[in-house]
């Protein structure tokens, strides 16, 4: 197809945003406030590269039909560049704390399970069945964290002001979520693409309602980091990406051609 | 072995005539192999035993989740990296329900995690070595979940009823957890000749340490033969330790990677390998506190502990107000 490489591209913003939140999540094990959080950290993670392999394993199939033979799985993953990265700002933001890594996976939650759903829809009967099975983890992942936005917002006077200052501080990556480019505009009007733009309301008014239970202020909507065609989706990345990608990557390339 | 060295606060083995009839009573449905369940009346010794043994055990799954995590965020592919998370996370739920098998004994969970943060309970000493390749995430897959896997299942025959039920659903996992642990060193033995000196310095690093996890000498012991009366311990160490290495010296053999042990050989009167001495003061030091990584597992555990205090709060505070704000509904 003539849009195949929009295709390609826009597969790795999908696995991407799996592949480096599942690496954020895994630098909690063990260290987790307690260890059946500890184990529920894991299993999000788990189920986002989990996904984020899906997404890749269909990107692969694309590349391959323009620009044979393609690439296999792992030099995606760990011979890609920051730059080459298309995930979200907001994902691949550090860990910080647990009010921080908990809004950080509330906000993606909310919107990943409304893209989701809106993929499930699509003319490619591929996305489409991706999307749905992705979404019933999601919407276990949602519950979660939202029931966590909750527990921190309500909970004592320190927590509430963690949660906060947490939501406060990511909310400009928020923007970028509904950002749409030329690629995805082209993948929109094929009917396979998401409009991310149309899920910016209902986000917002499920967002609100979870502060609300939670006690919690929605933050302004001022300047958003990346919304601008200049941000994660176009491999424009803040420094945390480098980092780690610099940890992730570097057993597999410091043995060129090794077979793991 | 997870367990090891458990006091069972006996200074010798009870002796039948020294019992009371409820002491002898109690042993004798032991010996008619009845499993003891958690209301049933047990000597004081008895239960001490199990959970000293049972909690040391949950630790070593909690503390060991810190040298395999430790190479979560540097798998070398993708399917690596989603199994060894797997693994890692099933090791919180083996310590998960094995505190909970522990707490039908009467002790609670934060009682025995402060007991393990202040030093008055182990963990296995093999958690105290690092984790410096990828290899030794293959070889602790190998030897140490080998090694555990080889204690446990006799475990699963146990005479306490939640510990037993508890090491049938562990053991389950763990043969799976081996089989990765092998794959890798396959994958690695069959791969560039630095992946395969990768494999064999791993091995060099790991035997040792792995022959140790059964514990001291069965000679030494007065806590073992009490345990064994008592069918919390089915196989004495120096057995257990034998038939590891039986086991796993052919394992090596196959993947063509040289144990580093001088001694090591097979003997056809004995139907067993022989192999060398071990070095039990390094055994005993790492036990004291003093292995490569005791100080800081131990300034992990209770960083995560401190750090997560006040997000434990929070979820009890909302919990409570949840709760008033409930009944004041009502």
């Amino acid at each position: 197809m003539d849009d195949d490489p929009q295709l390609f591209d826009y597969m790795l913003r999908l696995a991407d945003n799996g592949i480096v939140l599942a690496q954020r999540l895994g630098e909690w094990v063990g260290k987790g406030p307690a260890l059946e959080e500890d184990i529920a950290l894991t299993n999000v993670g788990l189920d986002l590269l989990g996904q984020g392999r899906m997404w890749l394993a269909y990107a692969r199939e694309i590349e391959a039909r323009y620009a044979p033979p393609g690439r296999g799985e792992d030099a995606l993953a760990f011979l890609r560049d920051g730059g080459e990265f298309r995930n979200l700002l907001l994902v691949e933001q550090p860990n910080g704390n647990y009010a921080d890594t908990m809004a950080r996976q509330f906000l993606f939650d909310q919107w990943h399970l409304m893209l989701l759903g809106a993929l499930a829809g699509s003319k490619d009967a591929r996305i489409a069945a991706i999307a749905a099975k992705a979404a019933k983890e999601v919407r276990y992942h949602l519950e979660r964290s939202a029931d966590w936005m909750i527990r921190l917002g309500d909970g004592t006077e320190l927590s509430h002001r963690r949660a906060q200052d947490a939501v406060d501080a990511l909310w400009v990556y928020t923007g970028e979520m509904f950002s749409v480019d030329a690629i995805e505009r082209g993948l929109v009007a094929a009917g396979v693409a998401a409009d991310a733009a149309s899920l910016r309301d209902p986000w917002r008014s499920a967002v609100a309602a979870v502060f609300d239970e939670a006690s919690l202020a929605m933050p302004g909507d001022g300047w958003m980091q990346g919304a601008s065609g200049r941000g994660g989706k176009q491999g424009i990345h803040t420094e945390h990406l480098g980092h780690m990608l610099a940890e992730m990557q570097i057993v597999a390339r410091s043995h060129p051609g090794a077979r793991w | 072995m997870y367990a090891q060295m458990v006091d069972t606060g006996v200074s010798k083995v009870q002796d039948v005539a020294q019992m009371t009839p409820e002491e002898r009573a109690f042993q004798d449905r032991i010996d008619a192999d009845v499993k003891v369940e958690p209301k049933d009346w047990m000597p004081e010794a008895y239960r001490r035993t199990l959970i000293r043994q049972i909690q040391q055990h949950a630790h070593s799954e909690i503390v060991g989740m810190l040298p395999e995590g430790n190479w979560i965020t540097r798998a070398p592919s993708l399917q690596r990296k989603a199994t060894l998370m797997a693994k890692v996370q099933d090791e919180g739920g083996h310590g998960l329900y094995l505190y909970c098998a522990a707490e039908t004994l009467g002790v609670s969970r934060d009682a025995m995690i402060a007991d393990l943060h202040a030093g008055r309970v182990k963990y296995s000493s093999i958690f105290n070595y690092p984790t410096l390749t990828w290899a030794d995430i293959g070889t602790i897959g190998w030897l140490v979940d080998g090694a555990a896997i080889m204690n446990q299942i006799p475990l699963c025959r146990c005479s306490y009823g939640p510990y037993a039920r508890a090491m049938i659903r562990v053991c389950k996992e763990e043969s799976f957890h081996q089989r990765q642990g092998y794959d890798i060193m396959l994958a690695l033995c069959r791969g560039t000749p630095e992946q395969k000196a990768m494999a064999q310095d791993a091995l060099n690093r790991w035997w040792w340490p792995s022959l140790m996890m059964f514990g001291p000498p069965d000679a030494a012991s007065v806590h073992s033969a009490q345990s064994a009366r008592w069918k919390i311990k089915l196989l004495s160490n120096d057995e257990l330790r034998q038939r590891f290495v039986d086991q796993t010296v052919p394992q090596a053999d196959y993947l063509g990677l040289a144990v580093p042990d001088d001694r090591l050989a097979w003997n056809a009167e004995r139907g067993h390998y022989d192999f060398g001495e071990i070095d039990w003061q390094e055994f005993h030091e790492v036990i004291k506190g003093n292995g490569p990584c005791n100080r800081e597992r131990m300034q992990t555990r209770i960083k995560a502990w401190e750090d997560g205090a006040w997000v434990r709060e929070a979820a009890l505070a909302h919990a409570e107000k949840h709760a008033a704000r409930e009944r004041h509904a009502a």
